[in-house]
């Protein structure tokens, strides 16, 4: 193919994909003049360079188009029917593209029919402000061959200058000039042309295949232009080339390490520091922003909203987030999936949103941000979220569970079955999401890429799907083991960990009949041999029944055990796709080259997966029982243990707080260093007294025994009264040391102690403590923590400074006290949360618009800055470390205070 | 070794001999990338009988096809394959197994004779006619056909 038309093809799609985007915003945005010039140059650049390419068809289509554009600028308002027409215009563009690639020439074919409805359009705008138009100019014959109209046509192009315009050829010639600086050299190596057209006549987007290192840029400000354009397979050769090295290098050291021969050590050890650097550096020419991938959404929203009649809004943040081209290509086509069933699905339209109390205006938000080597990908929409019942009622239709297991699961296990295959509770196929193809295929696509995908959903508030996916392919870190006298590797991104199993230890290989299953903390795992299922057992000996390495694999939500021979190492392998002729063996995913210089095979836990079957999954799933949805009744009482010490007036501890009681006899308590112990359970346990209370010297002594992280400390006191259930309320906060405050118990003045006082005097390091001073203000707080012992342990805290506190045990509640009318000045959550984490219940609270001006703290026993720099995205207005009980007074003072000077 | 491509002449073919079994084969030269000493075959589990395993040609991953199982000719005596021919399909690299490699002959085309009807049916697929040498047949082997490795079969 000749190279400028190459050239102009990959241009103009490009082009093309940024007019879509463009013309979406300017629909919303119609005053923003900005978008409206761009998209204007844009088809203007199109039209112009068709012209010159000999492409009449082209060039008078854009030449309509740009003229209805023309109108817009001229104030004519961009209503939908009109942007609609444009964005149909610029399919057909893109058709007439597509096949110009394929044939090299351009089709045959008229369209006149939509060049009429342009011409309409814009002349209908004509119509009214007419009056005031510049005189009508005839436009040249040769600009507008098939036009009829061409009259109007030009009046836009050629009317009188206003004061500081520039004429049409000097804009012409500036758009020619800025273009050639922004595409300087042409791709340094040109494939085999007429091979690689002749190969792909069925591609609908060559701009994605020949995407540049930033063609973002179009969307940035073209300031200072520093990229430069590389034909995608000239990267790809380099990243073979790096791969190369990378085996290489992994021989070289390899032998190094057999050999003690110091002399190469050093240069050895520079090449190798060389070689990691340049690997990364070609990685990073093929990491492409997400947003690329995200591209056509806005026009895909856009359209779908059109066709249903709702109100969507579209919000994308992290477009920036890089991942390999690789990756971004194969996660495309399941974003787009998940985004139409959003929209289609998820958001109502506006009368039942209006019925739900929710604005009119769906939203659907898009996020995508790095953790660790992953990239996470996040959509999100605020609709009805997913039908609980309707999921169940499909997965017994289908045969998934029965209506006793579902009894037995909790929401958030059910919403899995979407995964299931043939799932769709879509009650009609609509032309939009439901065709079949449903979150399964999204599911396996993801897996393919050794990704994750999880789905969470709050009944009438919206969902929300996670993926997670690593953010290369090309160079994995992977398991070596041995199998059969054979080498594989496993990757290590769905290993979890590595248990050795003996015929007499604890983990031991088990059989229900003929299945051999771990027993791994109280769960049981489904073990499978590789050399079975790779059938290389009947010529390798028996396979030892109880002995072996199993390596525990997750793929998705199911969990199994692969038992091998021997575990070697991990190395970084250069994943090799498999040879065609090998392929279609799904246990592996392809292969590589050791150190050594050995082929050997990846495996697929995808494929193992498969093979085990998806019984498994669902069975798995039911095992490990879900703890935290137990005890979320709403009423807000306490289980308190009354207990004298020291004085007659009863004391109170929260009762969740206190490991055990025990009752020590009193000739086992031991002094030493000056300090009363006991040694319990093979440990010495440090006894810490209260004010005025005597340590037994005969008889028996009752002790409350705290314990936290493997610590154990045990509190020393006279006797044990009752365990009540009350509403906690420190009524008057106390200003000595280990005493909250006081509190109505059973009718008596109680006082309520603070554990976190006597904790540090066993462990001075338990944590840092200091003292708080008690605030008079009644500002009221909601808690959300899922572990009992810090809510038990923060609600006291805070209600002595002076807040009235709320507690919820998960996020789900915590929205539904926030939705409640109930009015709270702050949140304070915590991050690690099943189901719904902190920065999930975070964004959910920020994106609705009654509750996205309370303050939300995070309280993380975690702290990092890319934490903090995750909260800070996620709408947290402060990060405070659990422990640190003084930051968290502080931070709610400051954090309410705000609020009260706001108001 | 890299045996030179240089295949200008119309009307007359260059041929790299090779042994299976007992019979003489030939491969035109220009399909053929080297011949080399198959070293450290890892075999592939679960993969057809004709493939033999992967190995490591000079960074590459080589797919050798055991010729013997490809023809239908009974297993070699030894374990190891003496030899390979390296050739190239659309991109992959494959090893072709054999038991030696011969001379370089130059034949003329218009020599080739068609395949005997009665010649078995598996090596009726691969062969593209037979050239008569003094004192054997010469089986001319084409590459591609060898390479119809169906994987369809056991595909899931």
């Amino acid at each position: 193919m000749d190279d400028l038309l190459k050239e102009f093809l990959t241009e103009t799609n490009e082009s093309l994909d940024v007019v879509d985007n463009q013309l979406v915003r300017f629909e919303q945005e119609p005053n923003n003049a900005k978008i409206l010039d761009n998209i204007f140059r844009l088809v203007h650049t199109i039209k112009g360079t068709c012209g010159f390419l000999d492409l009449p068809r082209l060039e008078t289509l854009a030449h309509a188009a740009e003229t209805l554009m023309g109108k817009f600028r001229d104030g004519m308002p961009a209503t939908g029917e009109a942007v609609t027409l444009i964005l149909t215009t610029i399919d057909r563009i893109k058709e007439i593209l597509a096949q110009l690639e394929a044939t090299q020439a351009e089709p045959k074919g008229a369209d006149e029919d939509l060049i009429d409805r342009l011409h309409a359009m814009a002349e209908g705008a004509h119509a009214e402000p007419a009056a005031i138009e510049a005189p009508v100019v005839a436009a040249p014959v040769a600009e507008a061959p098939v036009s009829t109209q061409g009259t109007l046509v030009h009046q836009v192009l050629e009317r009188p200058l206003r004061p500081g315009e520039v004429s049409l050829d000097e804009l012409e010639r500036a758009f020619r000039e800025t273009e050639a600086e922004v595409v300087p050299a042409p791709a340094p190596v040109q494939p085999p042309a007429p091979v690689k057209a002749a190969e792909k006549p069925a591609v609908s987007k060559p701009a994605a295949k020949k995407t540049v290192v930033e063609n973002d840029a179009a969307e940035a400000e073209r300031v200072s232009n520093q990229s430069i354009r590389v034909n995608v397979d000239t990267l790809e050769h380099l990243m073979t080339m790096v791969s190369e090295l990378v085996l290489t290098r992994n021989q070289l050291l390899e032998i190094s390490r057999r050999n003690e021969d110091t002399e190469f050590k050093v240069p050895l050890q520079r090449l190798s520091n060389v070689t990691a650097e340049l690997q990364e550096g070609v990685m990073k020419t093929r990491m492409q922003p997400i947003g690329n991938a995200w591209q056509k959404l806005p026009r895909v929203v856009r359209d779908l909203a059109a066709e249903l009649g709702k109100r969507i809004e579209l919000e994308m943040h992290g477009a920036d987030t890089e991942l390999d081209r690789q990756v971004l290509d194969l996660i495309k086509d399941p974003l787009t999936h998940m985004v139409r069933n959003s929209a289609d699905h998820g958001l109502e339209g506006p009368e039942e949103r209006a019925r739900a109390g929710k604005p009119e205006q769906g939203t659907i938000r898009l996020s995508a941000y790095h953790e660790g080597g992953h990239i996470i990908i996040c959509i999100a929409d605020n609709g009805r979220g997913l039908n609980t019942e309707r999921i169940k009622a499909k997965a017994i239709a289908n045969g998934l569970a029965t209506e006793s297991d579902l009894e037995r699961m909790t929401e958030a296990q059910i919403h899995k079955f979407i995964f299931a295959p043939g799932f769709s509770t879509a009650a009609e196929v609509t032309s939009v999401s439901g065709r079949g193809v449903g979150m399964d295929v999204v599911r396996t696509n993801i897996d393919q890429i050794g990704g994750t995908i999880d789905v969470k959903s709050v009944a009438g508030e919206g969902a929300s799907v996670t993926v997670k996916i690593p953010l290369t392919l090309a160079i994995v870190s992977a398991l070596i083991v041995e199998a059969a006298g054979e080498r594989f590797a496993i990757p290590q991104l769905s290993v979890i960990e590595l248990v050795r199993a003996r015929a007499n230890s604890d983990h031991r290989i088990e059989r229900i009949k003929d299945t051999p299953v771990l027993r791994l903390r109280n769960k049981l795992l489904p073990l499978i041999h590789l050399k079975k299922l790779l059938k290389l057992d009947e010529d390798a000996g028996a396979i030892d029944p109880e002995n072996g390495f199993i390596v525990v694999t997750q793929v998705g939500n199911q969990t199994f055990g692969i038992v091998v021979d021997g575990v070697f190492h991990t190395e970084e392998i250069v994943v090799k796709p498999m040879s065609t002729k090998l392929r279609h063996i799904n246990m592996f995913s392809g292969n590589t080259i050791l150190g050594d210089g050995a082929v050997i095979m990846i495996v697929d836990p995808n494929g193992i997966a498969q093979a085990l079957g998806t019984s498994v999954a669902a069975q798995h799933e039911i095992v490990d029982e879900n703890a935290a949805n137990r005890g979320s009744a709403a009423e807000q009482l306490t289980s308190l243990l009354v207990f004298r010490a020291g004085s007659t007036q009863p004391k109170a501890v929260p009762l969740a707080l206190i490991t055990r009681l025990e009752e020590i006899s009193s000739d086992k308590i031991e002094l030493s260093n000056g300090r009363y112990m006991v040694q319990y359970r093979e440990q010495l346990m440090p006894l810490v007294q209260m004010d005025g209370v005597e340590v037994a010297t005969s008889g028996v002594q009752p002790i409350l025994v705290f314990a936290d992280d493997g610590r154990t400390m045990g509190l020393v006191v006279d006797e044990i009264v009752d365990i009540v259930e009350e509403r906690l309320a420190i009524e008057v906060a106390s200003g000595r040391d280990g005493i909250l405050g006081s509190a109505v118990i059973k009718g008596r003045a109680t006082e309520v102690i603070d554990v976190g006082h006597f904790l540090p005097m066993a462990f001075a390091d338990w944590f840092n403590r200091r003292e708080m001073k008690p605030s008079a203000s009644a500002q009221s707080i909601l808690l959300v923590d899922d572990s009992a012992f810090f809510r038990n342990m923060l609600a006291p805290v805070l209600k002595a400074a002076g807040y009235r506190v709320r507690v919820a045990t998960n996020a789900q509640e915590g929205l539904v006290a926030l939705r409640s009318g109930e009015e709270f000045d702050a949140v304070l959550t915590d991050i690690e949360m099943p189901d719904m984490n902190g920065f999930e219940f975070a964004e959910t609270i920020r994106a609705d618009q009654k509750l996205n001006d309370v303050p939300i703290i995070a309280l993380s026993s975690m702290i990092s800055p890319a934490a903090i720099e995750r909260g800070r995205q996620a709408g947290f207005h402060d990060y405070v470390a659990k422990f640190d009980r003084p930051g968290l007074i502080a931070a709610l003072k400051e954090q309410t205070s705000d609020l009260n000077r706001a108001a | 070794m890299t045996v030179s491509q240089d295949n200008s002449a119309s009307g007359v073919t260059e041929y790299v001999t090779i042994m299976i079994g007992e019979q003489l084969f030939g491969l035109p030269i220009a399909r053929v990338q080297d011949v080399f000493m198959p070293e450290r075959l890892t075999r592939v589990p679960l993969a057809s009988r004709e493939v033999a395993g992967v190995l490591n040609l000079r960074g590459r991953i080589v797919t050798a096809i055991d010729m013997r199982a490809r023809l239908g000719l009974p297993n070699a005596a030894s374990d190891r394959p003496a030899m390979a021919v390296g050739v190239d399909l659309r991109g992959e690299s494959y090893g072709l197994l054999i038991d030696s490699i011969g001379e370089v002959l130059k034949l003329a085309d218009d020599s080739r004779e068609v395949n005997p009807v009665n010649l078995d049916p598996r090596m009726t697929k691969m062969a593209a006619g037979v050239h008569r040498l003094d004192g054997q047949l010469m089986v001319v082997l084409d590459v591609d056909r060898v390479l119809e490795i169906s994987s369809e079969l056991r595909a899931a």
